[in-house]
């Protein structure tokens, strides 16, 4: 059912605001230390501006821009992510997931923690947002044209 | 925490659930779903819970609503019961 | 049959009320949910991870193992889904 919707207003509208979505949620993910939001919101909005562009731009071109197995990979990655940095810290010597032993040992705990909880967020918008996108892509290449 | 506002957001979300439940159009329905998402969203952040509101809002009225209209286009757009 | 379920919805209703009244109020410091461990975060969690949201660091450091849980239960719940999915059209096509 994914065609390109025919319509200018639609479709300059949509490629304007589709990067404006995405560097809102990389701004959403990376400031969530000092301002509501994190890893889950910026995910789900990332995958929100892919559904935007398979909408608006059709399948041929949406597809180029994210491939339909992309999410597949995206969500294992963040979720690889999340487990190495817990396995991590492991190896030098501390519990699991816990970021004060990360294996930069120059650094402050409390810099570790930090820096920690920062890719801990980005493994979980990976994840949030491949599987959104997956699931959508299911659902869409089954419904019948109309 | 104002207890008008508590009072009449509660309203509107019990009365737009009912009418997510009621609609025949089930177009209509998933709009409905997607207020009371709203709604529910604002409810969390008069309450102080900001980040459940945010997920909330991202969530249930953007995604979940896209993703239930895309399912409807497979469907009957009339409720059956 | 619909007057049975209005009197136990009503039953319900006056059971859930006087229990609401037992509750403490929302924000309370003594509510013994706010006892446990909930002071050693707000105190602690800044000079702990440099953190300013609380909100993150409880999500993300101190209740790690449930944000991993989360995360593994989300990635595997799409995975499933795609998979029945898939299997579905697999047997329409053939």
């Amino acid at each position: 059912m994914i065609h390109r919707y025919q319509g200018v207003v639609v479709e300059l509208v949509s490629r304007a605001v589709v990067p404006a979505i995405q560097v809102f949620a990389l701004y959403i993910i990376t400031h969530g230390h000092y301002s509501p939001g994190g890893g889950f919101q910026g995910g789900a909005l990332l995958a929100a501006s892919i559904l935007l562009l398979r909408f608006t731009q059709g399948r041929k071109e949406s597809y180029r821009r994210f491939p339909p197995g992309a999410g597949f990979a995206l969500a294992a990655l963040g979720l690889l992510i999340f487990l190495l940095v817990g396995l991590a810290s492991v190896a030098r010597g501390g519990s699991f997931l816990d970021y004060a032993y990360l294996p930069w040992p120059w650094a402050s705990p409390e810099t570790l923690r930090y820096y920690g909880i920062l890719v801990v967020e980005a493994g979980i918008a990976l994840t949030v947002w491949g599987t959104l996108v997956v699931v959508f892509d299911q659902v869409g290449t089954r419904t019948r044209d109309v | 925490m104002i207890w008008q506002l508590d009072f009449w957001l509660m309203l509107v979300l019990i009365g737009v659930a009912v009418l997510a439940l009621r609609l025949r159009d089930l177009l209509a329905a998933v709009v409905a779903l997607g207020a009371y998402s709203f709604l529910m969203a604002l409810l969390f952040s008069e309450l102080g819970a900001v980040d459940v509101a945010f997920t909330e809002v991202v969530l249930g009225a953007g995604v979940v609503s896209v993703l239930l209209v895309f399912a409807l286009f497979s469907l009957d757009r009339r409720s059956s019961d | 049959m619909k007057a049975l379920a209005l009197a136990i919805l009503g039953i319900f209703l006056v059971v859930l009320l006087y229990a609401e009244g037992d509750l403490p109020d929302r924000g309370d410091p003594e509510a013994p949910a706010s006892m446990h461990v909930s002071p050693y975060y707000i105190e602690r969690s800044l000079s702990d991870t440099r953190t300013p949201n609380l909100v993150t660091a409880v999500l993300a450091d101190y209740r790690g193992y449930d944000t991993l849980g989360e995360t593994v239960v989300i990635f595997a719940a799409g995975l499933a889904s795609a998979l029945v999915l898939l299997r579905g059209r697999g047997n329409r096509d053939t």
